[in-house]
């Protein structure tokens, strides 16, 4: 058995644990741990230049791969920075270790210099949080920490080490555990196999039934077998924007995404459906509008979820699922191919043709402009064109996240990286760089727009120094674009603090500025010759700097404290 | 409805504000709370006291098991249950209303554990609505001072809430 020090002993279980890379930035408490990482080859870690994009990449890497991303910051501010992107995994449920340093255990709670109470602080944006007591506590702590971050409902844990607790004078017997058993942490099977049997029945008897699914069915792995039960009972889909990419795009059964900015089909045939069937989604507000009690009114809610909290949370689930999504899905295929009873296919027939009406509205529609102007969905269709709808495509919050998710068709799981639930502006370039380190060979594109490219721009440095060839696409609508909208329809067009065209700076020289390529888009015939011409660079990041249309808005758009069916469809057009 | 839930929670750093926090972040009502550690020294109880529907409750209850360092509970209201809750409370008093005050704890079973020329102090167990009326039965008698633990509860019968 090896002697090592804390510093070591956490870097050693870390490769033990399978972690191939973390990403993180040094300081006073984190010095023993940094000069561990030196003094070994197996975990790779990044330089970011900036702890909150430590926190996005390593986000992102975790969204791309499934594996749970790591993070390594120091005490004090360090702490601090990582908090925003504690807070936007904690709202998707992404797997996420955040290892912060600690002011020296004698020092704690006397206001040190860079000290910060990081497990008071992160408390309710983490699944758990750990404050290393003593330094052979460290492989047990990053047993647990991984084994709770994964399982169940994934989500961030915190691991806070004093500075002692890593000091190289002190040497203790490693020995990583194999196995983890927590009396107070159990993580849910099989789904009741009795409620599994009600909800085929309720299925087989609807007249107009529709699926609805989330994130997680991306968490659990389940697209493969969501994907077979769907089209073996031939419903409508839809799926959240965390879901996206669960089920094909392209398939004819998929009505495109629900909600805020959902397609009228979507949110038409939720609204009219009869039995609803909900798999790893919670019924946020940006799918059920304000008001639940307009929520699918004469539909018995069938809810699939490993989290017994999230169940029956904002809407009343008649028959509700506690298990894994894969499990869950397993029983109901198996139930499906031994019943006796069939679908109710007129019934079903009938539903489709309503649909089908439904999505002659083409409420994706671009009417594209005579003078030119880009209008930023046609810059989404183009990069969808030209990546073959194949790349890795992380966003930022805006309007262009809306647009990338209603233009970019996914066909497949973990290629949408996004912040759904905390709507992190800033996200989007961070979680690129993790993609891209995930998946070296892949394509990795951030759509982005210039007002959160801004907000973490420093990480050209960091895709400088790692030779990251990420494919930035900035739909540059010179202002806030998502704010300016709600003044728009909200406030008279008062544009309070949501412009700022004066003072935007070139991209592309900033790009050019850290050695990287930065080009420059505005009239819509350059538009795919330009952005071949950036795919085709495959060595080099290239910052595509699109000037699009600054009035365009995203429909359609749901109506404040309305139903599902209640849209704005275009600036004139209301359901 | 007025709910009281006993939680089995890890005897650890931190445990104790995860509990606590999640009801200020979530929203949630805490009236009462009182915890100390079990028989077995790993554990603690913590014992509180909530309002709220059907609803709430099974968010709450269901929030509180998803915490990593809570092991079981149980909503005592639920069922049978025994609650208790020990208070001590000082009571001016002297002349002809030192046998007054004498005679209402009598009646609620007090217990005087403390007395000076013009003080009383009662001890006083029972559930928070017997502590409420012997307040109110006091009367015109100054009230100097009370503490109370907050309720503590266990179920009736076979049932335990244990490992």
């Amino acid at each position: 058995m090896d002697q090592l020090s804390g510093g070591d002993m956490l870097i050693r279980a870390l490769h033990d644990e399978g972690v191939e890379i973390i990403f993180g930035y040094p300081g006073g408490a984190v010095l023993h741990i940094y000069d561990a990482i030196f003094r070994q080859d197996k975990v790779e870690h990044i330089l970011v230049r900036h702890e909150q994009a430590a926190t996005h990449a390593a986000d992102g890497y975790a969204r791309a791969t499934g594996k749970p991303g790591v993070v390594l910051v120091t005490s004090g501010p360090g702490a601090t920075n990582a908090i925003t992107g504690l807070a936007t995994a904690y709202m998707d449920s992404i797997p996420m270790i955040v290892i912060s340093g600690q002011v020296e255990s004698r020092m704690i709670g006397t206001d040190g210099f860079q000290e910060t109470d990081m497990v008071g602080i992160s408390r309710p944006i983490v699944k758990h949080s750990f404050m290393v007591q003593k330094a052979e506590d460290i492989p047990l702590v990053i047993k647990k920490a991984f084994h709770i971050s994964t399982t169940g409902r994934p989500g961030p844990v915190v691991i806070d080490i004093p500075k002692d607790a890593t000091d190289p004078k002190a040497t203790f017997a490693y020995d990583y555990p194999k196995e983890v058993k927590m009396r107070s942490y159990s993580v849910p099977g099989k789904g009741h196999s009795g409620q599994i049997k009600k909800a085929i029945e309720l299925l087989l008897d609807a007249k107009r039934p529709m699926i609805y699914t989330g994130g997680g069915v991306i968490q659990g792995e389940g697209s493969e077998l969501l994907t077979k039960l769907t089209r073996k009972l031939g419903f409508p889909i839809t799926n959240t924007l965390m879901g996206l990419g669960a089920f094909p795009a392209s398939d004819k059964q998929f009505l495109g995404m629900l909600g805020m900015h959902g397609t009228y089909e979507a949110n038409m045939a939720m609204h009219n459906c009869d039995v609803l069937l909900c798999i790893g989604a919670r019924f946020d507000d940006r799918v059920t509008n304000s008001d639940t009690s307009k929520f699918c009114p004469n539909a018995k809610i069938l809810h699939v979820d490993i989290d017994p909290a999230a169940i029956s949370k904002t809407v009343t689930a008649d028959i509700p699922i506690v298990g894994s999504v894969n499990s869950v899905l397993e029983e109901m295929l198996q139930l499906l191919n031994s019943s006796k009873k069939t679908i109710n296919a007129k019934e079903l027939e009938n539903w489709w043709s309503q649909i089908d009406a439904w999505r002659e509205k083409k409420c994706l529609e671009i009417n594209s402009r005579s003078d030119g102007i880009i209008l930023p969905q046609q810059a989404v269709r183009a990069v969808f064109e030209i990546t073959k709808g194949d790349a890795y495509v992380s966003s930022d919050v805006g309007q262009h996240q809306m647009f990338a998710a209603q233009h970019y068709g996914f066909d497949k799981p973990r290629r949408w990286i996004n912040s759904g639930g905390l709507g992190t502006m800033g996200f989007g370039f961070p979680a690129a760089m993790g993609v891209q380190f995930a998946f070296p060979d892949e394509i990795s594109v951030c759509i982005t727009g210039e007002g959160s490219f801004l907000m973490n721009q420093q990480e050209f440095a960091t895709c400088m120094q790692y030779s990251l060839p990420i494919k930035i696409i900035c739909l540059n609508n010179q202002a806030l674009g998502m704010v300016k909208q709600w003044q728009d329809m909200q406030y008279g067009g008062r544009y309070s603090h949501s412009t700022y065209s004066e003072s935007l700076p070139d991209f592309s020289k900033l790009a050019e500025a850290y050695g990287h390529v930065g080009m420059k888009i505005s009239k819509s015939d350059e538009l795919y010759p330009k952005l071949e011409e950036a795919f085709a660079m495959k060595e080099k990041l290239v910052f595509v700097d699109i000037l699009v249309d600054p009035d365009e808005h995203v429909y359609p758009m749901a109506i404040k404290g309305g139903a599902m069916k209640d849209m704005v469809l275009s600036k004139t057009e209301r359901t | 409805m007025r709910h009281i839930i006993s939680v089995l929670m890890e005897n650890e750093p931190g445990a104790l504000s995860r509990v606590v926090g999640l009801f200020s972040q979530r929203n949630y009502n805490i009236d009462s709370l009182t915890v100390a550690p079990t028989e077995d020294t790993s554990l603690s109880r913590l014992t509180l006291t909530t309002t709220g529907d059907d609803a709430r409750i099974e968010q709450i209850t269901k929030h509180l098991n998803k915490l990593v360092d809570v092991v079981k509970l149980v909503d005592l209201t639920e069922g049978a249950h025994i609650e208790r809750e020990l208070m001590l409370i000082k009571i001016k008093a002297s002349g002809t209303q030192r046998s007054e005050v004498k005679r209402v704890a009598d009646i609620f079973r007090g217990q005087v554990v403390d007395l000076t020329s013009s003080v009383f102090t009662v001890q006083l167990t029972g559930t928070e609505e017997k502590l409420d009326a012997f307040i109110a039965a006091l009367g015109d008698n100054p009230v100097l001072e009370v503490a109370r633990t907050g309720v503590s509860g266990i179920s009736r019968g076979e049932k335990t809430l244990s490992l």
